[in-house]
């Protein structure tokens, strides 16, 4: 049981490898580097085989934790280096390492021509390092270690090249941003000890199991801690109302956008969620917030994909809708369901990325997809890896996307806490998926080029590339079939294995809600036959508007325009945000805090010392002049008031 | 018999007469003189109040006094005349290297 005994590797390897890169990359020809940053991620994945190797013949009741070394210790507040091991950190893991492994192979590629090649792999190693810790951690400030780090590389790779302003601007913008959400989440860990006097999920989730649940109008400790937690995912994650930064995180090289804001990092804020399902099962309010989150932000971020025209931004639009449906998932108890999706669509979106990055490397940087068209034949590959990417996230049958969205939108209709509203937002929403991600397909390799051809020379990318891409394809596809069977009467196999985890809360849920009865297996073939046309409705919508009739779309957008204005710029939220906070808050830092207090109270009152004894110096140091006369009189003086006070001492 | 209050009145006046000279007169030989004025006129005050008393105390002092103003004028006169050979003047006011 070497790696589960000696779980440190996991998260040393990358960590070694950054800080070999970091140090000597610069010195080292590109072939070095690759090996250094490249390799210590691949042999993370190759341990984590591993685990999953020993995990399955060890088969645990409970999660293995290993304890390393005691962090912090203050009265009763302990916090130990501590990393867990059980069925939800292998999926978490496996998703972390193979799709982080896939992107660090084909950034070889994708970097080639960029300065700054080294510090790149070794920002890339340090996220995957604070990434596995924040998934292998056994207590909730190791979690925030994680979540915090996985944050700073993301600010530091956003802004990779930081000579751009815009780039400066992204990464300052996305670290404010989720540090909002952090300051939420701080609060709930600190009011997690003192509810609990401990923060280690074992102690935790054990004293929380002994509480009742709590009201929907009755707002307990548990329901605040919950909802503090909740606001660090919604910063982390994306969510409405703090997702202002992850379109604004394109301005990162494309791999960044794949791994970090695709794939993993995004996908913080939902592992802890379903993490924390003990906490939020027992709270009805702080699920149905998250479940309402998800669902409206689902909905409205697909709205906005819908009028972009940089490729990238559609991506990324749409990665928030899609961290919508986790939210929706967990919200109404389908933690399972929320995790597949999440595993499911961190192959196709991380795919999608990186066929957009090949796209852009092909066209030779033109993200613009007004710009781009007729690609199909030029670029065949990114263009089948591509559809088929495109496929799995509308919900295409058979698919991998199919199978996980359709579950979240079955459980929302017919699950334990059903809801037909989110579930209404919810398929609108796939509607919309279907329709705009058909639309960047058209777009960008269909009809005729609206570039010109003599200037740029598009060009297939090289193998390091495509290969990542057709691998991540082909789990695209497969990557669902784990849910198979249950349309034909078998097992849930990936609800089964996650099924310890969440054990008591679905135990809970049947609790609160006794008249509860299973839905037909009937209904199950219904609602995939619906969501199956829904998405189709969706692709037709996009044919007849960009392939059908290619004014189409142009006509429709002149005629309902203060519509489209709305959609294109975002619902001016940045606008908005812009004038409420930011702007007092700078007019406060520049004429309050810097004119009055820094500038007249700090400095005013240190110069006036300085002032204040220039004078007083001034003044006595005429009495030593050098004026020998001035000196006689002062003796006289001296003697007068000695003499007049030894006479008042007689009386 | 001279009453006392003569000879304090006396000794005061002198002392006083010695401190304006010590004040305001710019010859640092006259300084020196009005210094030598001020003790005198000290001993004055001693040696009228040892005889209105009866006391030999105060003669003793007087004593005293005479043999350190000596040795102070000796010593001050040294000083004055290597000042004035470096300044070339008996002006106390030039004596003024160390003003700012």
């Amino acid at each position: 049981m070497f790696i589960l005994n000696h779980l440190w590797i996991i998260i040393a390897l990358p960590l070694a490898g950054s800080i070999l890169t970091l140090l000597a990359g610069r010195y080292w020809p590109k072939k070095a580097v690759n090996l250094s940053s490249v390799g210590f991620p691949v042999l993370a994945f190759a341990s984590y085989c591993e685990l999953v190797r020993e995990f399955f013949t060890l088969n645990p009741a409970a999660p293995v934790i290993k304890d390393y070394f005691t962090w912090m210790v203050a009265g009763n507040f302990r916090v130990d280096f501590a990393l867990q091991v059980d069925q939800l950190t292998i999926v978490m893991l496996g998703v972390v390492t193979f799709v982080g492994m896939l992107i660090h192979i084909y950034s070889i590629g994708y970097m080639a021509h960029e300065d700054g090649y080294y510090r790149f792999f070794a920002e890339m190693n340090l996220f995957m390092f604070f990434m596995s810790t924040l998934v292998m951690a056994a207590n909730l400030v190791l979690l925030f270690v994680g979540w915090e780090g996985v944050g700073l590389c993301s600010y530091l790779l956003i802004s990779f090249f930081f000579t751009k302003k815009s780039a400066a601007d992204a990464g300052k913008k996305a670290f404010i941003t989720t540090r909002i959400g952090d300051w939420g989440f701080t609060i709930g860990i600190l009011m997690t000890f003192w509810l609990f006097k401990a923060v280690d999920y074992k102690t935790i989730f054990v004293k929380a199991a002994n509480m009742p649940a709590e009201g929907m109008h009755h707002w307990g400790s548990l329901t605040v801690i919950c909802l503090l937690l909740l606001a660090g995912a919604i910063g982390k994650s994306a969510q409405l109302p703090l997702y202002v930064w992850l379109p604004d995180a394109m301005e990162g090289p494309t791999p960044v956008s794949a791994l970090i804001h695709a794939a993993t990092m995004v996908t913080a804020g939902v592992y802890m969620v379903a993490r924390m399902n003990p906490f939020f099962s027992r709270s009805p309010a702080a699920m149905l917030t998250v479940a309402i989150i998800g669902a409206v932000t689902a909905l409205y971020a697909a709205t906005i994909g819908l009028a972009q025209t940089d490729i990238k931004k559609v991506l990324a639009y749409s990665t928030i809708s899609q961290l919508g449906y986790m939210f929706l998932a967990c919200g109404v108890g389908a933690y399972a369901a929320g995790i597949f999706h999440l595993m499911t669509h961190a192959f196709f979106k991380a795919l999608l990325f990186l066929a957009a990055g090949s796209v852009i490397h092909a066209t030779g940087g033109e993200q613009n997809m007004f710009n781009m068209g007729g690609l199909r034949k030029k670029i065949p590959w990114t263009y089948g890896t591509m559809l088929v990417a495109t496929l799995a996230i509308s919900g295409a049958p058979l698919f991998a996307g199919f199978f996980s969205k359709d579950q979240i939108l079955f459980d929302a209709y017919a699950g334990i806490n059903a809801n037909f509203l989110l579930y209404g937002l919810g398929t609108l929403g796939a509607l919309i998926t279907a329709c705009y991600m058909f639309r960047l397909i058209f777009l960008t390799f269909h009809g005729k080029p609206r570039f010109d051809e003599h200037k740029v020379h598009v060009h297939e990318s090289p193998k390091v590339m495509i290969v990542p891409m057709v691998i991540l394809a082909f789990l695209s596809i497969v990557g669902g079939w784990f849910v198979l069977p249950t349309y034909f009467g078998g097992k849930d196999y990936f609800q089964a294995f996650l099924e310890p985890v969440f054990a008591g809360s679905n135990a809970l849920a049947r609790q609160m809600r006794p008249g509860y009865v299973e839905p037909p297996h009937s209904l199950e073939y219904e609602m995939a036959a619906i969501a199956v046309g829904v998405a189709f409705l969706g692709f037709l919508i996009a044919l007849y508007l960009y392939i059908l009739k290619p004014n189409a779309a142009k006509k429709l957008a002149t005629s309902v325009h203060p519509i489209y204005q709305l959609l294109f710029r975002k619902y001016y939220v940045d606008e908005l945000y812009g004038a409420v906070i930011i702007g007092p808050l700078i007019w406060l830092s520049r004429n309050v805090l810097w004119k009055v207090i820094d500038v007249g109270l700090i400095d005013g009152s240190v110069n006036g010392l300085a002032f204040l004894s220039r004078r007083v110096g001034g003044g006595l140091r005429h009495i030593q002049g050098g004026n020998e006369r001035s000196y006689a009189t002062w003796v006289v003086i001296g003697a007068v008031a000695v003499t007049v006070f030894f006479v008042w001492m007689v009386r | 018999m001279v009453p006392i209050s003569y000879y304090i009145i006396l000794s005061a006046v002198l002392f006083g007469l010695g401190v304006v000279g010590f004040v305001f007169k710019r010859n640092i030989i006259t300084i020196f003189m009005s210094i030598e004025l001020m003790l005198n006129a000290v001993n004055l005050a001693f040696v009228a109040f040892s005889r209105e008393f009866n006391q030999l105390d105060g003669m003793i002092f007087v004593f005293f006094v005479i043999v350190v103003a000596a040795a102070e004028a000796a010593v001050g006169l040294a000083i004055i005349m290597v000042v004035a050979r470096n300044r070339k003047s008996l002006n106390v006011e030039d004596v003024n290297l160390l003003k700012f």
